[in-house]
């Protein structure tokens, strides 16, 4: 997808990707026949950079087809360069503008408690993004009115877009500091996947707000871009969409 | 229309528009701590269920207004004209995009706010909102018009922005005139030939005082209260330009990007009339009362009066 456009965000995809298949794999309530349900659980890709990633489980789950994964980033594909609602059946948000994801699950969630509807909103993060001011209003806000069915992941893979996080602005121990924000936190590795499925029931059981903090790898599973910064945001070129494809495999 | 009873400040208007709105289940009031000032807080106090209170984080309230929206909510979101400001990017990007329905209301807006003094007194909210595609701007000049036009947004199929006002100024409609407003409709208050008077919010008032000016001298102007600056009524603005010698807009507002650039903008490729642009002329205020911040800036009765005539 990525190469065939030329362009996207190949590291933030594959770090998020075990994640994403474990939610869907085993909570996610959603039906392609049905993209519009009122009952739909919501899956907020607040890293919205990471939408082939996202565009991949959406093909799994037959709303796209590989048409329409060929068709990434270019004009008039239902792919856009990044999630967005407007254009892709599937996708609950539309992202691009990092930080503003938390916010926005903030009001389906508050929806569905209106409605009495029992749908759950999931909402990954990326780890650089939380150094965006609204990511923390949005924490405070969430825990204040206790929304139990909101549930937050955030992709630790310690990379943003010019470097390493540490070495941008270092965001320290973001569990201790949600888990400050009043929320229930589980730090996971983001890769292993019995982890992953176990701290996504768990934080169905909880109750309150809770999130998973997820190790992970940017690039995971092919070497020359893992923790790799300069994969943030570059296709691969021929020889190298040859060897991940080797590797990934 | 001369000497308007006194009524409130559409601050006022929007707050019992809400009310009236409430027995549609889908209408939310989100508030950032200002709905003592906005006037949201009469809704909060009937329908706490349907109240939610974020704190001072205008950028969290657009995105949770735009994630109710997404689920067939219908927000009311509001804090200071201002303050909505710093969540524009919000609004451009989680709000509108997506074609997302939500409605902000911006209070206190215009250096008419007073002793607050220039940080509160929000002179380019007009201006930023009318740029995002799809966005409906408004700024009623009563609180009667007020009440009926954020009524109207229930089934308006656009996000909107609608900025009120602190003060309370005398009332231009009455209960029963103001039935006939429209969103994206201007409303003619008075009739003449000679010069057109396009003005919004607390300025309407004025720009009514500086026509009955002109009529004692025996000229004629028409005065249209323009509530909706996006869409701007380009069928008026044509007949307006076929009628009149000269256009006057006036607007408690920067020159820059607010009603007098919206009627300039459509006029400048449709007509060759005259438009003279009265507003604040690209600086910032300071505290003071209301009337004289209005004078300061040079949005004044006298004004209006002197630009008409110079466009006879």
């Amino acid at each position: 997808m990525i190469h065939k456009a030329g362009a996207g965000h190949p590291g933030g995809s594959l770090s998020a990707i075990d994640l994403i298949v474990g939610l869907y794999g085993t909570q996610m309530n959603i039906d392609s026949n049905n993209p519009d349900s009122p009952h739909r659980d919501r899956f907020i890709m607040s890293k919205g950079h990471a939408s082939p990633a996202v565009y991949a489980i959406l093909k799994e789950y037959n709303f796209l087809d590989q048409s329409d994964l060929d068709g990434f980033r270019s004009l008039g594909s239902v792919c856009q360069g990044h999630v967005d609602m407007k254009w892709t059946n599937g996708v609950d948000f539309s992202a691009g503008s990092l930080g503003m994801g938390l916010s926005f699950g903030i009001g389906t969630a508050f929806a569905a408690k209106m409605e009495s509807l029992d749908f759950q909103t999931w909402v990954m993060l990326g780890d650089g993004e939380t150094q965006e001011g609204q990511i923390w209003e949005a924490l405070m806000a969430a825990s204040y009115h206790d929304l139990d069915n909101l549930h937050v992941i955030i992709d630790r893979n310690r990379i943003q877009n010019d470097d390493f996080v540490n070495v941008q602005m270092e965001i320290g121990d973001v569990a201790k500091k949600v888990e400050a924000f009043g929320w229930n936190v589980k730090e996971i590795d983001g890769h292993d996947m019995e982890a992953i499925v176990d701290a996504l029931q768990w934080s169905m059981e909880t109750s309150g707000p809770s999130a998973i903090v997820a190790h992970t790898v940017k690039g995971k599973g092919v070497s020359f871009m893992e923790d790799n910064p300069s994969f943030h945001g570059k296709a691969p070129n021929d020889e190298e969409l040859k060897a991940a494809m080797e590797e990934l495999v | 229309m001369s000497a308007p009873s006194a009524g409130g400040a559409s601050r006022d208007g929007y707050g019992a528009a809400l009310l009236n709105l409430a027995e549609d289940s889908r209408v939310v009031v989100i508030e950032a701590d200002l709905g003592k000032s906005t006037k949201s807080c009469l809704f909060r106090e009937l329908y706490p269920e349907r109240t939610i209170s974020l704190g001072i984080a205008e950028q969290n309230m657009v995105l949770v207004a735009a994630g109710l929206a997404s689920c067939g909510k219908i927000p009311f979101a509001s804090t200071f004209a201002i303050f909505t400001e710093r969540a524009f990017e919000q609004i451009r990007n989680g709000l509108a995009r997506p074609g997302l329905v939500a409605h902000i209301c911006g209070s206190h807006g215009g250096i008419h706010t007073g002793t607050d003094g220039s940080s509160a007194q929000s002179i380019e909210d007009l201006a930023i909102y009318r740029t995002i595609p799809g966005m409906t701007v408004m700024h009623p000049s009563d609180d009667l018009s007020a009440t009926v036009l954020t009524e109207q947004l229930l089934e308006h199929p656009n996000p909107s922005y609608t900025r009120t006002a602190r003060n309370k100024t005398p009332r231009i409609y009455t209960e029963d005139s103001v039935k006939a407003l429209q969103i994206g409709k201007g409303s003619i208050l008075t009739e003449g030939d000679d010069v057109a008077i396009i003005a919004i919010g607390v300025m309407v008032n004025k720009a009514l005082r500086a026509a009955e000016l002109l009529r004692s001298d025996g000229i004629n102007a028409t005065v249209v209260d323009m509530h909706t600056i996006k869409p701007i009524d380009t069928e008026l603005l044509d007949t307006l330009s076929n009628t009149v010698s000269g256009i006057v807009t006036v607007e408690d507002h920067s020159v820059i990007g607010g009603l007098g650039s919206a009627v300039s903008e459509y006029l400048s490729e449709t007509s060759p009339i005259k438009i003279h642009k009265i507003g604040v002329n690209d600086r910032f205020g300071e505290s003071g009362g209301s009337e004289e911040l209005l004078d300061l800036v040079g949005l004044s009765v006298e004004s209006i009066d002197a630009a008409a005539r110079t466009l006879l």
